[in-house]
C-alpha cells in the first residue's frame, strides 16, 4: 500500500510481515468483511474459516504468478475469478469431507470465499506483477493475516458468548453468557473494538519508530 | 484521451498525457513499458485470449472433476454417518437400520431418489424386532425452517424422541429446543395415535404457551421461544400425518428387518 509495486520486488521479511501487521487485509485494509462478522460466531469456525481463505489465497497467487505472462490483459479478471472458484470448489468438497458439522456452521461463506476481495485483490495487486516466490510468501502472509484477525474476532465471541474457547468452557461457573456476542450485532461490537485498538496502536508505534531514527515531533 | 494523440507521434502524446496525470508515482516503471509503439486499436489476437480463457477453464474442469471423484466416496459416507447417528440416537438400542422412503404410492425401499419422497428409517435392535421408526419433519421457525427427526414407536403409537437436523434459531433462545431438559421431557410419549380411518392423525401434535400442557399430544413451549417450539410442534405434525398412516398400514412388512 505504501508503494506501487510494479517492478518485482526482492524477498525480504516484510514481504511476509506486511500481511500480518502493516496491510492486514481486515484491521488496515478493512477488506472481506463479510466472513469477518458472519462466521466468527466460535473460535473453531472462525479457524476454519482463515485456514480456507489462506488455502485459496495462496492457491490461487501463485498459478496467477505463473502464469502472468500468459493471460492477456483483456482476460485476466475472468481468469483470475475462474481460478479463485476452482480452490474454493476444491476447499468446499475438503471441507464436507472433513466434517460435515463444521461445513454446515459455515454455510454459503465457503463458496462466497470467491467473492472475497482480499483473495482478487492480491492477485490483481501483486500476483499478477510479482515472481513465483514472493507471491508465495506475500499471499500466505496475507492469509495469515486474515486468519488472525478471525481469531482475533471468533475468541473474544466465543468466550464472551457462551464462556468457552474452542468449546473448553474457561469462565467461572456463575457465568452468564452475553449472548449478544453470538448475534450478528456482536459481530460488529468486536470488530469495532479491534479497530480502536489497532488504530490506537498503529500511530504510537508509527511515532516511536520516528523518534527512534531521529525525528523531532511536534506535538500539537 | 487516446484520440488526442497525434497519429504520427502516438508515443509522445501519450507520454505526455501520462507525465501530466500520475507524475511521480510512474517515474519508476522502466522507460520499456509506455513508450512501445502501439498502432490505433490495437488488440490481442482473439486467438490468444481463447487459448488463455480456455487453457483456464480447462484446468479449472480437472482440477474439480479429480477432487469430485476423491472426495464423492468420502463425502457419502460422511452423510451416511450422520443420518445412522441420528437415528441411532433416537432409537437408543437400535444396532439396524433400514432405510426406506414414501412417495405417492407408499413405503418403498432405498433411500429417497426423487424430490418430494419422504426418508423413513425403519431401526431393528440386535434381535431382529422392530423398535420404532425415525421420520422427518420441518416446519417454519423464527429465523428459517426447523427441520428434526422423530421417533415413531409402533407399540406404544407415539413419538418417543426428537433431535433438531437443522435450524437457525436464535442462540441462547430457539436453539434450546434440542438441549432443553425440560422441553424434551415433552417427547417421552408424545400421543400420535391415528383416528378411526387411519387417514390421519386424531388429535393434531400443537404447542402450547410454557406451563399450560394438558393432552398428551400437546407440546409445552419453550419459555421465550414459543415461535421455535411451535416450529417443532409442526414438524412433528406434518411427518407424522404424512408418515404415520402408511407406516401403519405396512406394518407387517417393517415388523422383519
Amino acid at each position: 500500500m505504501s508503494e506501487l509495486l510494479n517492478t518485482p520486488e526482492r524477498l525480504t521479511p516484510d514481504t511476509f510481515l506486511r500481511g500480518l501487521w502493516q496491510e492486514n487485509p481486515v484491521f488496515t485494509m478493512l477488506l472481506g468483511m463479510c466472513p469477518v462478522l458472519a462466521v466468527t460466531g466460535t473460535t473453531l469456525n472462525a479457524l476454519a474459516m482463515g485456514l480456507a481463505t489462506t488455502f485459496v489465497l495462496v492457491g490461487s497467487s501463485l498459478l496467477v504468478s505463473l502464469l502472468r505472462h500468459w493471460i492477456p490483459k483483456q482476460v485476466r479478471i475472468a481468469s483470475y475469478i475462474v481460478i479463485i472458484a476452482t480452490f474454493v470448489t476444491l476447499v468446499d468438497y475438503a471441507i464436507q469431507a472433513i466434517s460435515l458439522e463444521l461445513y454446515a456452521a459455515l454455510g454459503a461463506f465457503i463458496q462466497l470465499i470467491v467473492v472475497n476481495c482480499v483473495i482478487l485483490g492480491r492477485a490483481e495487486a501483486y500476483a499478477s506483477k510479482q515472481r513465483l516466490h514472493t507471491t508465495f510468501v506475500n499471499s500466505l502472509g496475507m492469509g495469515l493475516g486474515f486468519s488472525l484477525a478471525l481469531l482475533a474476532l471468533g475468541t473474544v465471541r466465543e468466550i464472551l458468548g457462551q464462556g468457552t474457547l474452542l468449546g473448553v468452557p474457561v469462565l467461572p461457573e456463575g457465568f452468564q453468557p452475553w449472548v449478544i456476542m453470538a448475534l450478528p450485532p456482536g459481530g460488529f461490537f468486536v470488530l469495532g473494538s479491534w479497530l480502536l485498538v489497532f488504530n490506537w496502536l498503529g500511530p504510537r508505534r508509527a511515532r516511536r519508530d520516528l523518534v527512534a531514527s531521529g525525528a523531532t515531533i511536534h506535538v500539537r | 484521451m487516446a484520440s488526442l494523440a497525434t497519429e504520427s507521434h502516438p508515443e509522445v502524446g501519450t507520454s505526455s498525457r501520462m507525465e501530466g496525470a500520475v507524475g511521480e508515482l510512474h517515474r519508476a516503471i522502466p522507460q520499456a513499458d509506455r513508450s512501445a509503439p502501439k498502432p490505433p486499436g490495437y488488440a490481442v489476437s482473439p486467438l490468444r485470449l481463447l487459448l488463455a480463457l480456455g487453457g483456464v477453464a480447462l484446468f479449472a474442469g480437472l482440477a474439480v472433476s479429480l477432487v469430485d471423484q476423491l472426495t464423492a466416496p468420502i463425502i457419502a459416507e460422511q452423510y451416511r454417518l450422520r443420518t445412522e447417528q441420528a437415528v441411532f440416537g433416537v432409537l437408543p438400542g437400535a444396532t439396524q437400520l433400514r432405510a426406506l422412503h414414501l412417495s405417492a404410492n407408499g413405503i418403498a425401499e432405498g433411500a429417497p431418489s426423487v424430490k418430494g419422497e419422504m426418508p423413513l428409517y425403519a431401526a431393528y435392535d440386535p434381535a431382529g424386532k422392530l423398535l420404532g421408526i425415525a421420520i422427518i419433519g420441518s416446519g417454519a421457525g423464527y429465523a428459517g425452517p426447523v427441520q428434526a427427526m422423530f421417533a415413531y414407536r409402533p407399540d406404544c403409537r407415539c413419538i418417543t424422541a426428537s433431535k433438531v437436523l437443522r435450524s437457525n434459531e436464535t442462540p441462547g433462545f430457539g436453539d434450546r429446543l434440542g438441549v432443553d431438559p425440560e422441553f424434551l421431557e415433552n417427547f417421552r410419549a408424545l400421543d400420535a395415535r391415528l383416528n378411526a380411518e387411519g387417514t390421519g392423525l386424531a388429535h393434531p401434535i400443537v404447542a402450547v404457551r410454557h406451563g399450560t400442557k394438558t393432552e398428551p399430544w400437546q407440546i409445552d413451549a419453550l419459555a421465550g421461544a414459543t415461535i421455535s417450539s411451535r416450529a417443532l410442534a409442526r414438524a412433528a405434525d406434518s411427518a407424522a400425518n404424512r408418515a404415520i398412516p402408511w407406516i401403519e398400514r405396512n406394518i407387517d412388512r417393517l415388523n422383519s428387518p
